[in-house]
C-alpha cells in the first residue's frame, strides 16, 4: 500500500483523464489483439500502468486500485489457471490440448471457436501480467516503507 | 582448478564463436527456417486459426502450449520477487553474528 500520495492538484485532475483512458485502451488492445497488433501481454502491461499510476497519484485514497498483495498473488495464479482451463476445456470437448476447434460450445463456424479460445487465453495472460506487475511494485513499496 | 575452468570456458567460447561462421545469411530464402514451417504458417494461418493476425495465430494457437508456460514463468517470477523482497523470515537461514568476522 502506498501511504503518501505523489503530486498535488494538477496530478489529481490529470488522473481523471489518464487512468480511465489507459484502462479502456487496455481492454481495446486485449479484444482487438486477435485481428490487429496487440494481445494479452501488451494489454496487461497497459492495465498495470493505469493501476500503478492511480496508486502513485492517489496513495491510500485510491480505494479499489489498492489491491492487497495477497489478493494480487492469488489473482495472478488465477490468470494462469484460466489459460490452462482453456486447454482442459478442449480436452473435455474431445480434442487435443489447446485445440480450440473442440471447445465444448455450440458454434457453427470453426474459426469463431478459435477466436473464442484465443480471447479466453489472452484474458488469462492479461490478468497474470497485470497482477504480476502489481506484485513486484507492492513488494518493493512494502520493503521501503518498513 | 581455476586454470582448468578458464581453459574450458575459453575453449567453449571459441567453439560457439566459430559456429557463427556456419549460420545462414540473414534473409536467405534457402535457409532451413524459411523453407520448413514458415511458409506453412504464413499461408495457412488465417484458415487454421481464423485470425487475420499471423503473430496472434502463431502465438496463441500453433504455439499455445509454449505461451502457457511463458505465462507460468511470469507468474513464478512475480511470486519469487515477492518472496525475496518480503520481510518474512520464514525459511531464511538464521543469521549469526560470527559470520561477519
Amino acid at each position: 500500500m502506498m501511504k503518501d500520495p505523489f503530486g498535488g492538484m494538477l496530478l489529481n485532475i490529470a488522473f481523471r483523464l489518464l487512468v480511465p483512458f489507459s484502462l479502456v485502451y487496455a481492454v481495446y488492445v486485449l479484444i482487438l489483439g486477435e485481428s490487429s497488433p496487440g494481445g494479452g501481454f501488451q494489454a496487461g502491461v497497459v492495465m498495470g500502468f493505469g493501476i500503478i499510476l492511480a496508486r502513485l497519484i492517489l496513495g491510500e485514497d485510491a480505494k479499489i486500485f489498492n489491491v492487497r498483495i495477497e489478493t494480487s498473488l492469488v489473482l495472478a495464479g488465477c490468470g494462469t489457471f484460466i489459460y490452462a482451463l482453456a486447454g482442459w476445456l478442449t480436452l473435455v470437448g474431445g480434442g487435443k490440448f489447446l485445440d480450440y476447434s473442440f471447445l465444448p460450445v455450440s458454434m457453427e463456424a470453426t474459426h469463431e471457436l478459435h477466436a473464442l479460445g484465443i480471447l479466453m487465453i489472452e484474458t488469462g495472460v492479461t490478468i497474470c501480467v497485470m497482477m504480476t506487475i502489481l506484485n513486484i511494485m507492492d513488494a518493493v513499496v512494502r520493503r521501503s516503507e518498513d | 582448478m581455476r586454470g582448468f575452468v578458464i581453459t574450458v570456458l575459453a575453449l567453449l567460447t571459441g567453439l560457439f564463436c566459430s559456429s557463427v561462421l556456419f549460420l545462414p545469411v540473414i534473409g536467405d530464402p534457402d535457409s532451413a527456417p524459411n523453407q520448413h514451417i514458415s511458409p506453412v504458417y504464413i499461408s495457412q494461418s488465417e484458415l487454421d486459426t481464423g485470425s487475420p493476425n499471423i503473430v496472434t495465430g502463431t502465438l496463441a494457437d500453433y504455439r499455445g502450449f509454449d505461451t502457457m508456460w511463458e505465462t507460468t514463468v511470469m507468474y513464478l517470477s512475480g511470486l519469487t520477487a515477492v518472496l525475496i523482497l518480503s520481510k518474512s523470515t520464514m525459511g531464511r537461514r538464521p543469521e549469526k553474528e560470527d559470520d561477519y568476522e
